[in-house]
């Protein structure tokens, strides 16, 4: 009974302080992601305060959190266009993959991290956020624009390659043999074709499981058949993660876009908490020494991703202002980072540093690359790329 | 990059350089009104976000209509100096994009109307009223039989001053309608013999 009330309280004033840091992450046209990580950071080991009722509802809520951030993402997509992107953008997401991975897992070797490591901080400099970068797109008015397609089609890879490579972080993370990793991955890589396959023949039967109009069982419903497959994706090593992202993207048409709306405030909620927890969970006293590893990392993954988005948009046939733009959007990390973060750190795998490294690396380019983004509308820049012209 | 053609609904095969560049005129002729002015219509994916429509004018200019998945819709001009950036856009509610959609149909439908009276055409438009002892007062419109009778088409009823476009052969005609008549010299004179007097 006590223990409830205070939970009550903790809870309570946690979600009031997240609102608050939201609304001036809004008034500084920022993504409110790295406010919930400082936020977290306050409460964790070598934090200001310590949280004691709530930290068990605050992990169970940010797995929910990660199960409901995938699902979304899964359900923004419908498989013809996770298909789609495979084909006309193979090119530029494989030279993402390499130009963005390298850094991040050199970083990881150079500290002496093991290779473990190594995967997962390719992982996390690889993954743009596609959450930070759409809603940037349409805050500064660039839907119309030429370039807009191709920044999404890269991101469009990034979340279908995720689907592959954090079965495979799971595996090696959950430290299992060899032969028995390849199993899982060969699992998960087979899994994920087929429900592609599925959800591009057959989505419409899946979609015919839930009710359409009705908003409670719809939201139950999904929620449930996502929780449930990501749970069993989790008990076969397969990553909860990619199980939700799956049934988001079986699931299509009105249900789709019905369950997104009755889902998103859940998961705005949750995956706050998830961000909030991944801030406890580091632990900030190391988080003075991985300043300056981040910030080098910061400044050549962001250099990499502005390459990447300029030879997309070159592709594209886009002009080079319009390739300016594309490359600096690209620029923010933001919730897969962290995810992939989580997983591995989680797992004690790794050492404890990544964790405040991924936070300060998220920091920066969401910051770095909220500014960036906006550089190519500057009279100055519009003048020296005409200049050069 | 992902962008497929569409004029009329319906879907072309993919041509990446003029759909994106959009070449006004080099449009395939087609049926119905929209092809025979060479409008091309682009539409292309914005995965995770919505769809997107571009239509390129006569001038040069380029105009997106983007529906994102959420409801929220925009319209955006390019720029014409670079036609990869928006100049600007502007957000619209459903009921100022129904409205907008309203004006810019009813125009296009009122110069189509002044248009044909063009006599080149030998179509005219005319505006009946309905005689006070017409058979067909209170009658529905279908029992005119009047598109069959005089190859006329009625395309408005004008009613206490509202229009209403393109009645169904169910709507009842009423005392003081002024009906709205396209045909040739001939049919215009039977619609107007079969008002005031029936068939016959």
């Amino acid at each position: 009974m006590h223990d409830t009330t205070l939970l009550l309280i903790e809870v309570g004033a946690l979600l009031l302080a997240m609102s608050a840091l939201g609304r001036l992450a809004t008034w500084l046209g920022l993504s409110p992601i790295p406010f919930y990580l400082l936020l977290g950071l306050c409460f964790g080991q070598g934090g200001a305060v310590q949280l004691g009722a709530s930290i068990e509802f605050i992990q169970a809520g940010s797995e929910i959190g990660i199960v409901l951030l995938l699902a979304l993402l899964g359900l923004e997509y419908t498989a013809a266009e996770l298909i789609g992107g495979l084909r006309t953008s193979r090119r530029a997401g494989l030279l993402d993959a390499v130009l963005n991975a390298l850094p991040g897992a050199a970083l990881a070797l150079l500290l002496g991290w093991g290779p473990v490591a190594a995967v997962t901080l390719a992982g996390v400099t690889w993954v743009s956020s596609s959450g930070v970068i759409s809603k940037l797109i349409g805050d500064l008015g660039r839907l119309p624009n030429r370039e807009t397609p191709v920044i999404l089609s890269v991101l469009v890879m990034e979340d279908l390659a995720m689907a592959f490579y954090l079965p495979v972080l799971s595996a090696i993370a959950a430290g299992v043999a060899f032969l028995q990793g390849a199993i899982t991955v060969g699992i998960a890589v087979a899994m994920v074709t087929v429900i592609l396959v599925v959800a591009l023949r057959y989505g419409h039967l899946v979609s015919r499981l839930f009710p359409a109009d009705h908003y409670e069982p719809l939201l139950l419903g999904v929620l449930g058949l996502t929780m449930l497959i990501a749970g069993l994706a989790a008990k076969a090593s397969v990553s909860a993660a990619v199980g939700a992202f799956l049934v988001g993207i079986a699931i299509s048409g009105k249900v789709a876009e019905n369950a997104n709306q009755a889902l998103t405030p859940l998961r705005d909620l949750f995956a706050a908490l998830f961000f909030v927890f991944f801030g406890i969970v580091t632990d900030s006293s190391s988080l003075w020494s991985m300043v300056l590893p981040a910030l080098a990392l910061a400044a050549v993954t962001i250099a990499t991703k502005v390459l990447t988005g300029i030879y997309a948009a070159h592709q594209a046939g886009i002009g080079p202002l319009g390739r300016w733009r594309t490359g600096m959007s690209l620029t923010p990390r933001g919730e897969f980072s962290i995810i992939i973060a989580g997983l591995a750190v989680t797992s004690g795998i790794v050492p404890a540093a990544l964790a405040p490294l991924a936070t300060t690396y998220v920091l920066i380019t969401i910051l770095a690359g909220t500014i960036l983004a906006r550089m190519p509308d500057a009279p100055w820049f519009r003048a020296r790329v005409a200049h050069h012209t | 990059m992902r962008a497929s053609v569409g004029s009329t609904g319906r879907q072309l095969p993919a041509n990446k350089e003029a759909t994106t560049r959009g070449i006004p005129g080099g449009a395939p002729r087609k049926q119905g009104m929209i092809a025979d002015v060479g409008i091309r219509i682009a539409k292309i994916d914005l995965p995770g976000i919505g769809v997107r429509h571009d239509l390129v004018t006569e001038g040069g200019h380029r105009v997106s209509v983007v529906s994102q998945r959420n409801g929220d819709r925009s319209i955006g001009i390019i720029d014409d100096d670079d036609e990869d950036t928006c100049r600007a856009s502007i957000a619209l509610s459903d009921d100022e994009a129904a409205a907008l959609a309203d004006v810019l149909g009813a125009s296009v439908m009122l110069s189509r109307l002044t248009s044909l009276s063009d006599e080149t055409t030998g179509l005219y438009t005319e505006q009946i009223a309905l005689p006070t002892d017409s058979p067909y007062l209170n009658r529905p419109l279908g029992d005119t039989k009047a598109r069959t009778r005089t190859r006329c088409s009625i395309v408005a009823i004008m009613r206490d001053g509202t229009i209403i476009p393109s009645p169904t052969p169910t709507d009842v005609l009423r005392p003081g309608d002024l009906i709205v008549v396209v045909g040739t010299r001939e049919g215009l004179d039977g619609v107007e013999k079969l008002l005031a007097n029936g068939p016959g």
